[in-house]
């Protein structure tokens, strides 16, 4: 097996893999922003145009006090406003678990963007199964802490559930990245990936 | 931070409907210091019934600005780091040309004779103001309620001179509610007789057609919650509600800084703006905007509801403008953003600083 330590970025390996991919000056969309971290380095360290969504008004009012141009909105209406291929990159991280049309937000971030970074937490990993499998009840590990009763998770997928959707799709993978905490491993991802991070684009 | 209103003088302005004014005096305060570069400059604007006393207290009444909790050293619109500029309307009567100044040609007041103003216009002066003060390019412009109209149409009509724009508790264009209250308040001046077609000056002046006027701004301005929290059912004297009395104080206390005159020029300039005239969409007006924007709306505003902060926002991002929104969450309906400034401060001080880091 294969393996190399990916640093993290503000203490996430997923935004150290997104930030290695975004080149400067790059316009980028970050969808679920929270209080715009990512975001404020990017624009800081890589000089993008940086702009935000997220739901919850503090987290909304953290990421404008960094100075980061986010939009206080669901994702879904906020995609709906933008023109087509205003952003170079548009990042989806960790929450498509939580959107209730997944396929839609997808095809819109697509519209929106050149690129669809999106990365999430991979229901496929080893540990959910075990979990699942030996507890007979919905599986509680590390990477899915949360009771069944609140989750803000409403769709549980794997990376080869992920790839099937883009070959459907007829999209294209230009990097697929797979970590198991901050490593990086390349066998048997849908297996033994934690989260895995795809940059996908239309054909 | 002690403070004095300035008056500068204009050979004249040209408006909308094709008059001419000459001369016209535009009354101003500054806060802070204009660095070198000329590029930290804000000009904030004021509402309605605002002046051009925006912050500190005033060198001869004592009297403290309209958004002092927002202008000052370390504030949200910090004197330590920029210089803030506010002026009196026009249209208005706290020191600007407006009615109830004098008409060169026949020496008495214009009265009704003033001719119609609009908010472009009073933004046009503003930018008269800005040029004779060395300002090229405002870091920001910045207002709440008519403020923000006027906030949107500097972006609009002069893009190379506004890095970022802040519209607070606004609108692109009034509803037919918000006519309809304006409407109220003129009607109850002009149904005053001492109004006398507006040649009142030098004799009684209509002060309770003005005074309801106010009193039915002031229940607008206010949220169901607020009152409830502020007045209750308590009772004053033996048979007057707290919120009587406390309308009545308003409006009487209005009556001695407003000119019944201005107030109808005034609303009807907010009646009349409308972004969208002459253009397919809100969105078509924002074609050439080259600034950034802040847009801020109040949960519990009903005056200005969020919806039409949203418009403006959509419309923005419609056009893949750089655009921030918050709704911030408040029981103090439009008067929210002279009332909640804590929040309102954060938002305003980080777009601020990166605007500053990034723009210029």
């Amino acid at each position: 097996m294969s393996e190399s330590f990916v640093p993290k970025l503000l203490g996430r390996s997923d935004y150290a893999i997104i930030s290695a991919i975004i080149e400067p000056n790059a316009r980028v969309l970050d969808l679920g922003c929270g209080e715009g971290e990512l975001l404020a380095w990017l624009a800081e360290n890589k000089r993008v145009d940086a702009r935000g969504v997220e739901i919850e008004g503090s987290k909304v009012r953290q990421a404008i006090s960094r100075g980061v141009s986010v939009f206080h909105s669901d994702i879904e209406a906020a995609l709906a406003d933008l023109p087509d291929q205003a952003f170079d990159y548009v990042i989806l991280s960790q929450t498509l678990q939580e959107s209730r049309a997944p396929l839609k937000v997808l095809r819109e971030m697509l519209r929106v963007g050149r690129r669809a970074i999106v990365a999430f937490p991979n229901f496929g990993h080893w540990t959910v199964r075990m979990s699942h499998l030996f507890t007979g009840r919905a599986p509680k590990t590390r990477l899915f802490p949360h009771d069944w009763f609140d989750s803000p998770n409403i769709h549980f997928f794997t990376v080869d559930d992920f790839e099937d959707l883009v070959r459907l799709q007829n999209w294209t993978i230009e990097k697929r990245i797979f970590l198991q905490g901050a490593r990086q491993i390349t066998m048997l991802p849908n297996l033994l990936s934690e989260v895995a991070v795809f940059l996908v684009r239309s054909s | 931070m002690l403070t004095e209103t300035q008056i500068v003088q204009f050979d004249s302005i040209r408006l909308d409907c094709g008059a001419t004014i000459a001369p016209v005096d535009v009354a101003y305060e500054t806060y802070g210091e204009l660095n070198a570069r000329k590029n930290n400059a804000i000009l904030v604007l004021h509402a309605f019934s605002g002046d051009a006393h925006a912050a500190g207290e005033d060198k001869a009444t004592g009297a403290i600005g309209w958004w002092d909790s927002m202008i000052g050293p370390g504030k949200g619109f910090d004197t330590d780091k920029y210089f803030v500029i506010c002026s009196n309307i026009l249209g208005g009567c706290r020191g600007t040309s407006g009615p109830a100044s004098i008409n060169p040609e026949t020496g008495c007041p214009y009265a009704m004779s003033f001719p119609p103003v609009t908010i472009p216009d009073m933004v046009r002066l503003q930018k008269m103001l800005t040029e004779h003060l060395g300002i090229e390019r405002l870091l920001a412009v910045s207002g709440g309620s008519m403020g923000a109209m006027q906030a949107l149409q500097w972006a609009v009509a002069y893009p190379d001179a506004v890095a970022a724009s802040i519209p607070i508790a606004g609108t692109a264009r009034h509803s037919p509610q918000q006519i309809a209250f304006n409407e109220v308040g003129r009607q109850a001046i002009m149904a005053d007789v001492d109004w006398d077609e507006g040649n009142y000056y030098g004799k009684r002046p209509p002060a309770r057609g003005l005074a309801v006027a106010r009193m039915v701004g002031h229940i607008t301005y206010m949220s169901d919650a607020s009152m409830r929290e502020k007045f209750g059912r308590r009772l004053r004297d033996q048979d007057q509600f707290e919120v009587e009395s406390y309308l009545r104080y308003r409006g009487n206390q209005f009556v001695d800084r407003f000119d019944a005159n201005s107030y109808l020029y005034i609303t009807k300039a907010m009646d009349y703006f409308d972004l969208t005239v002459g253009r397919p969409s809100l969105s078509a007006a924002f074609d050439g905007v080259k600034s950034r924007f802040l847009v801020i709306s109040f949960s519990s505003d009903w005056l200005y509801p969020s919806y039409q902060s949203l418009d403006i926002v959509r419309a923005l991002r419609g056009r893949n403008c750089d655009v921030a929104y918050c709704d911030l969450p408040s029981t103090y309906g439009h008067d929210a953003f002279l009332v909640n400034v804590a929040e309102q401060s954060q938002l305003v001080r980080g777009f601020l600083a990166s605007t500053f880091r990034e723009r210029l």
